[in-house]
Parts: C-alpha cells; structure tokens; sequence
C-alpha cells in the first residue's frame, strides 16, 4: 500500500492528577508516515518532550492489538477514533492527511475519574465483575467438557457477548454515562450459556445493583454504545440483560449473595 | 548447590498420582492463617490466585496493569491443546508427552511434561465449566484444529481469541474470590523486590504506580507469575508493559535462571515496516492449518503475488518437509522463512517477508460449501465467497488485524509475514513442585523454564499457564505451608522490609538523579538491536562475544546518561519503563553468556557451528543434554550449574519433520 508523510497539530488533554485541573495544550508533529499507529505517532510525540525536557503524555496502552482494553482516547469526539469496531492502538494513521488537526481527551465519565492526562481509573467495572460477572465453581470438581452438548448458535452468540475488552467505550460514547451494555454483554454470555443458569437471578440482580452504586446512568435507547464498541457487542444484550432482570426481579426464589459487597468508596478511598 | 528437580520415584504414569498420595496437607483452619503473595494475572497467575483463595489461603495478587483482566495472556490467539481425543484420531496423554518433549528438542524435563499432559484434560472440563466459549460443532460437541508439530487435531478455541477467553474465564474466578475477601488485588502496582528472611521468601517490596509510593508487604510463601522476557528485543509480540523485573529480582535474591537463550521467534507475524515500529503483531500459528507459505522461485521477481503463476512459486515448507508441510514446528518454519529471505527470495518492500496464501483454502472450502448446500453450476465469483465466507468465521479477527495494520485485503491478497520474538522457554529454574532455588519462593508459567525445552509446540503455553495454576501449586504448594504453620505473620517492620525497601528507593533515585540526554526508550531500542541481530534466529561465538562487550558498554552509558522527567512519588510511567530496561539490560547479557555456552543447535537456539548438511540444527546429546541454571554473584557475574536430563521413556533422536 502506497504510503505518506504528514504534519498534524495536536491538542491534548492535560492533567497533573486527579485532584488537579487540566487543559488542553497544543502540539505539532512533523513526518508523521501513515504506516504508524495512532500510539507510535504519540511515541513519537513523546520522544520529542522528553528531549525537551518535558513531561510526556501519559496514556494506558499494552497489548497494541487491540484485546486487552487498556488504551482509551477520546478523539475528535468519538471513542478509539474513527475507524468502526477499532480500538486507539490499531488505528493508523492513513486515516488522517497532511495539515490536519486532532483533539485528544480521556474517556467522558465521572465513574472512570481521570489519573493523570488521558488516564483513568475503570476499577468500577472490576467491582461490577465481582458482583456476580462469573460460575461459582472451584477448580477441581468440573465434569467432562462434552457432557453437555450446547446449540452451536447460543455458543456463538455467548462468544460474541464475551468478546467485550472491557475498555470502557461504550460508557465515554453514552449520553448518560450508561455502562449498560459492558453489563449486559457479562449477563448475557452466562444467560446463554447451561453453565450460567443456576446463578441467573442472583447474577442479574447483583451485577446491576453495583453498576448503579458506581453512578453509572442509565440507558436511553441511543446506541452509541454500540456504534462505538470496538468488538460490536451488540445492543441486543441489553435487551437481554433487561428481560433477565424483569424475571429475576418477578421470581419467588430471589437469591441473596454470599457476601456483602464492601462500600467502593470507604475501602479504596 | 547441587540441583534437585526432585522428580517423585515410580513408572511416569505414576508419579503425580505418587506424590500427591504421599503430600502433606494442611487443615482449612491453619489454611485461613497462611498468606500468599501472587506477582502477575495472567493464566498462571490469575488461576493460581483463584484456586488457592478457594482453598482458603489468604492471598494478595498484584499486577502493573489496571485491572487483572488486562495481562498479557489475554492477548494469545490460536488456542489451547488437551489430550482428549474428541476426535478419536489416535491422541493420548502420552503422545502429547511425547510430542512436547520432541516438539522442545529432548531439553525439557520428562516428569514434568508427563504431568502437563495428564493435567491437560481437566483444564478444558475447568474452563467449560466456568462458561469459557470455545468454538462447537453443530452437533453442541466442543470443535478441535491442528497445530504445529503434531498430526492430531487436540486444539480447542475460541475464534482467535482462546486467551481472551481463558483469561477472563480465569479473571471471573479471581474477581469472585475478591468478592469473598479471599483474594485482595493490587492493580498498578509494580513488584521490585523479594524480602528474604532467614533465607525463605517471606515479601515483596511493591511500588504503587500511581502514588509513586513504596509498600511493604508480607506472606509465607510468594509466587512469581510474570510472563517471559520477550521484550528484552524490543519489538516482539509481546505487550507494551510485558517485563522480566519480577522474575530477575528474584534471580539477583537467589532464584536460578534456566536457559535464558532459549527464545521462540514465532514465524507467522506481521513484517516490521520502519524504525517508528512499537511492537510486532502475531497472526496466529492455526493460520497454518489452511495458508500455504511461499516465496517465488526466482530471485527478485517483482511482481504481485497473483500474478506470479503456479509454476514458479516455491512452497518451501511443503518441499522441505513433506510430513508436516505447512505445520512443522515453530523453530523449523521460522529458520526456513530466514533462510529464504537471507538467499534474497524475500518478498514486500524490505524483501524481508515470505507470503502466506490462503487462495487454495478459499476454494476448497468454498467447494465444500458448494456441495453441501446442494448448489448447481455456480459461478467461480460464487465458490470464492462461499469460501471466504468459511475463512471468516474461522479466522476473521485475524484477518480484519492484519488488513487494519498493513491496508491490504487478506483474502483476495496473501498476507506478508516474517518472524517475530514471542515466547521465552527459559525463565526461573523450578523443581517438580515448581520451586525455585529460594525456599518460599515459587514460578509458574512462561516465568518458569520447565516444559517447554528449547521450544514451545503451538497452543502449549496457555495449558501450561492454567496446568501450573490450577492443578499444580494448589498440591504442590501444601509441601512447604505445612511447615509454617507455626509461623505467625512478620510484622513489616522488620529489619529485612527496611533493609529492602532501602536498596529499592536507592535505585529509584540513583535513577532519577542521573538525568542524562537520552531517553529510556532509545536505550531500550538500542538494546533490542543488539540482541535481534546477535542473540536472535542465528547465533554464533563471534557475535555472541560481540553483543556481550556491547551490552555492557550499553548499560554503562544507560546509567550515566539516562534521562527520566518527572518525579518519583507521582504518577511517572517514564520511571517504570527505565527500571524494566535497567534489568532488561543485566539479563540480555545472561542471555548472550548462556547461547555462549551452550555451542549446540537445538530447537529455537541455533548456534550457526552446530548444524546438520541439510542446515537443521544439530544437537550434542553428550555435551548439552542439561538445564544450564545460572547463579547470581553479588559481583554481577553469573556461576553456570547443570542439571542432567535423563530420558527414560522418550529417547532422544535427531528431530525429523521430514
């Protein structure tokens, strides 16, 4: 593929910490080829502060292929940019063209408060996990994997619901902050699945009930969620999830967890 | 110290059953009062962290990313093997032992393999249970593909993305067993010290990476489950983050590193395209099973890839290696891939790539289509989207990553690829129990040597990952708590917290305080240079001698002249980054030292001296049949111990593909 050199103006959003307050602050870059990364453009950027003197721009970022979640850039106004079903690290630059100017910011969220620049902190969707975003079973006592034969289109619909990175997009896409559809994708895939079915009431019930303790909103039928979801988990989980939570609300054998959850706020300041 | 792997007596089938019938337990209540200290969340991590809080145990996890979910393991691709024979194709548990130990060129240890094999099973039962998604048939049977260097179909998956899957299954299970205050989890959060106390492994020094603030914390017994050291090149397949701190603050505090020269450079990966590269991406090794690798059979033939005919196209693999073709070992596809490239039948921009096609794939399974939807005079066009249709749900993350990365359609291009760093076999010395040489302190996973020998068969790492986690050290592990006992937590105002937290703050600010003119990243790159070119796919005692005069020079002018920004008790990634090359600096020489020694050819480690005519790597059973397990000095060098591998059941003999 034929490939370019570009200038590009950059404003990035600033912060010291969380306490502090940010702002945005402008950047050039020069010869940016359309072969990099959007992160290797900011490695670069990078290099060149630290050369400076400066503080380079902090940002989550691992894997680089676009599976473990970590990297979360707001860009231009829209989640991992502009590219569908795409995350930050696996966008190029042969989206953009010389001369052209690129705004930066964090996730948009109150529950993901920012750490420092375009850092934030998403534990809340570990504690939504903890809540019940699992099979109680111990290692050790499972029974052979073919004992039980399950429809190969649930499995898949199951794998398309877990194949959620938990990055936190569809959150900074919404309106209302909604983190519905990480929820639902977790509630589906073990609603789906023969495995899941013992735990459904309990499971639904308690993995809602924290995501509202978080202060996530609620959903609004909008679905930027996922229009911006880089592995398209689709809105029907939410339906699902919705469904599962009306039953489970409605039925006689409503299950207690275990355990208490510990208060987010008191525990981990 | 002479070397103990401590293997339990009696027949291999044997042994586990042997040992675990003879363990001694510990009760839940004294269980309640032991802590664990478990360092990484990836499959070995996470499922250890989660099987030994059900038992009870009191265990503290930490990782250097914000959430557990996120490590590394989440990023493997093809799957997972387990002897179960769903497909009644002839495996067994002992044919899965018996590849392994081949497949790792006669240099793993046969006790441990066998154990592996056996646990294998159970790990899929395990993950089904915990609602992991691996692909089905239409029959609701779980599905199987073939990997490299076995004629089985053993491999369960989950499209691309098994790790994914595994990992969150493992994750569930850790966040559960939070949710029950069994397990509590420090996310971002960086291990940079053992504290020892009379000799045992009784803590860690931990840094909060957001606060930049030091922690003390104490446990009976820490388990080291950080991953390999691929980033030691620079550009591999690993993640960003991925480091051998953790494991190489152990081998300075006593911990032995085995074989650290034994690298796997995966062949299938995304070719480098400039020096603004990050990191390589992997395009799994189950794209094998239907892409046929090729380069053209003339030199310097520029035309497109589907206008170069049949005829003149050379099928390397398949030529060289009728048996196997396509699906030969990890080792044996990569050096060909080189060996082509370095003849100049490379292909792309930098002649640095060979193709893998997945043309004929496309057709056969859009013939197959064809028929079984009972379709009559259909068109070419119509036999290549039915084709492609099969292709994506097959393959179709993979395929929508590499036309993301390079701009090019895979299925109606062939994909360019070329060898990346991606897997290390070496790692801390463990015994059977896999304990390492310090009393208390424990390795799993990739961050051990112990299976895998000079290479990995495909879809192997992430069984042993979840065999070490689950099924392993929850045994293993009730050897040594069953003498603690009576050992009540220490407080972490002891002398051996202070004296440790100490020589960690001392380097933090020996490192900040240089403030030289050239960043982290610059050195690392440099690094990775050097070890790509002189420790990598061929190696020999000329260059050898060469990259460790290198590294040293490099490390020295690291420490006068680095320059980090920022400030230590603050959120600095700068920093984080600067003590992970620091140490990635002191192993890349222990690494060059160990490819030294060891003047053979075997498996990923291929020493130019020591090859067969036909340019296969060339073992010396009398000389090298050992685990070459080095000790730290507290003058820097490094004191070579041997452990003798004696093969009783699999005997060793020139590994043919052929």
């Amino acid at each position: 593929m034929e490939h370019y050199n570009m200038n590009l103006t950059l404003k990035v959003w600033r912060q010291k910490n969380t306490e502090s307050k940010g702002g945005f602050e402008t950047y050039d870059v020069k010869d940016i080829s359309s072969e990099m990364s959007f992160l290797e453009m900011f490695d670069v950027l990078n290099e060149k502060l630290v050369q400076e003197g400066k503080e380079p721009i902090a940002f989550d970022s691992d894997c680089r292929e676009g599976i473990c979640g970590a990297c979360s850039m707001y860009i231009n106004g829209r989640p991992h940019g502009p590219w569908q079903q795409n995350t930050v690290c696996q966008l190029h630059m042969r989206a953009y063209k010389d001369g052209d100017t690129i705004v930066v910011e964090p996730w948009r969220s109150n529950v993901f408060p920012v750490i420092k620049d375009l850092i934030v902190d998403r534990s809340a969707f570990d504690r939504i996990i903890q809540a019940g975003g699992y099979v109680s079973v111990n290692t050790g006592s499972a029974p052979d994997a073919n004992t039980i034969p399950i429809d190969k289109a649930d499995s898949d619909e199951a794998f398309d619901a877990a194949s959620c990175i938990g990055c936190g997009a569809c959150v900074a896409a919404c309106p209302n902050g909604s983190a519905m559809l990480f929820v639902s994708a977790k509630v589906s895939q073990l609603a789906l699945l023969p495995q899941g079915e013992p735990e459904k009431i309990s499971r639904v019930l308690n993995m809602v009930k924290q995501m509202d303790k978080e202060g996530f909103g609620n959903c609004g039928n909008i679905y930027n969620c996922e229009a911006e979801c880089p592995k398209g988990i689709s809105v029907e989980n939410i339906a699902r999830m919705n469904r599962q939570y009306l039953g489970a609300s409605l039925s006689s054998k409503i299950q207690e967890r275990p355990v208490n959850l510990v208060d987010p706020m008191n525990e981990r300041g | 110290m002479a070397l103990d792997a401590k293997i339990p007596e009696g027949a291999i089938e044997q042994k586990w059953t042997n040992y675990k019938d003879h363990l001694r337990l510990v009760s839940p209540a004294n269980k309640r009062k032991l802590e664990i200290i478990i360092v990484g969340t990836g499959l070995a991590g996470a499922s250890a962290a989660a099987s030994l809080g059900e038992l009870g145990y009191k265990v503290k996890s930490f990782c250097f990313q914000d959430s557990a979910r996120r490590a590394h393991s989440i990023a493997a691709q093809g799957g997972i093997n387990a002897a179960k024979n769903y497909q009644g194709d002839g495996d067994s548990v002992y044919r899965l032992f018996y590849e392994t130990v081949k497949g790792g060129d006669y240099r793993s240890r046969e006790g441990n393999v066998y154990r592996l094999a056996q646990m294998s099973g159970n790990i899929i039962d395990q993950c089904v249970a915990q609602g992991v998604p691996f692909a089905r048939e239409y029959g609701g049977l779980l599905s199987n593909r073939s990997f490299g260097g076995t004629q089985v179909q053993r491999t369960f998956y989950a499209a691309g993305q098994t790790g994914q899957q595994l990992l969150l299954g493992a994750y569930g299970a850790l966040e559960r067993q939070e949710a029950l205050g069994n397990v509590t989890v420090y996310s971002r959060h960086e291990m940079l010290d053992i504290v020892k106390i009379d000799g045992i492994a009784r803590g860690i020094i931990a840094r909060n990476l957001i606060t930049g603030k030091l922690e003390r914390h104490f446990a009976h017994a820490v388990l080291i489950c950080s991953g390999g050291y691929g980033n030691v090149f620079y550009l591999s397949t690993n993640a960003m983050g991925s480091n051998v701190t953790a494991a190489w603050k152990s081998h300075k505090k006593g911990a032995y590193f085995a074989n650290p020269c034994f690298t796997q450079i995966h062949p299938t990966c995304i070719p480098v395209t400039g020096d603004h590269q990050s990191k390589l991406t992997l395009m799994s090794e189950s794209l094998r099973n239907d892409g046929r690798i090729w380069v053209p059979k003339n030199k310097g033939d520029n035309r497109k890839a589907n206008d170069i005919p049949e005829g003149e196209r050379d099928y390397y693999l398949e030529r060289r290696y009728p048996a196997f073709g396509n699906l030969v070992p990890r080792d044996v596809a990569s050096r060909a891939a080189k060996e082509r490239c370095d003849a100049g039948f490379g292909v792309g921009t930098t002649k640095m790539a060979v193709y893998l096609d997945f043309a004929s794939a496309i057709q056969r399974y859009g013939k197959t289509e064809v028929h079984k939807r009972g379709l009559h005079d259909v068109s070419e066009q119509k036999i290549i989207e039915l084709g492609e249709s099969v292709i994506r749900e097959k393959y179709g993350n993979l395929f929508a990553m590499y036309e993301k990365i390079t701009g090019e359609d895979p299925y109606k291009v062939p994909m360019r690829i070329y060898p990346a760093v991606h897997y290390t076999m070496g790692g801390l010395w463990v015994d059977y129990e896999l304990k390492t040489t310090v009393d208390g302190l424990y390795s799993l996973g990739e961050a051990n040597f112990s299976d895998h020998g000079a290479n990995r068969l495909g879809a192997s790492a992430l069984m042993q990952g979840l065999a070490d986690g689950y099924f392993v050290i929850p045994y293993t592990i009730s050897a040594f708590m069953a003498d603690q006992i009576r050992v009540p937590a220490i407080p972490t105002t002891h002398a051996a917290f202070d004296e440790a937290e100490k020589a960690v703050k001392d380097r933090i600010d020996k490192l900040m305080s240089i403030q030289g003119t050239e960043s982290v990243e610059s050195f690392h790159k440099r690094l990775g240079k050097i070890m790509w070119n002189k420790c990598g796919m061929s190696r020999n005692e000329k260059g050898l001698k060469e990259a460790i005069e290198e590294i040293k020079a490099l490390r020295k002018e690291f420490w006068e002249n680095v320059k980090i920004p920022g400030g230590i008790e603050e959120f600095n990634p700068e920093l984080d980054k600067a003590g992970r090359v620091a140490d990635f600096l002191e192993l890349g020489e222990l690494m060059c030292i160990d490819a030294l020694n060891r003047s053979e050819s075997c498996g990923g480690h291929f020493r130019e001296e020591s090859q067969t005519p036909e340019g296969e790597a060339l073992r010396k059973d009398d000389e090298f049949s050992y685990v070459a397990a080095w000790e730290y000095q507290p003058d820097g060098s490094e004191v070579l111990h041997k452990e003798p591998l004696n093969f009783e059941v699999v005997l060793p003999s020139q590994r043919s593909y052929k």
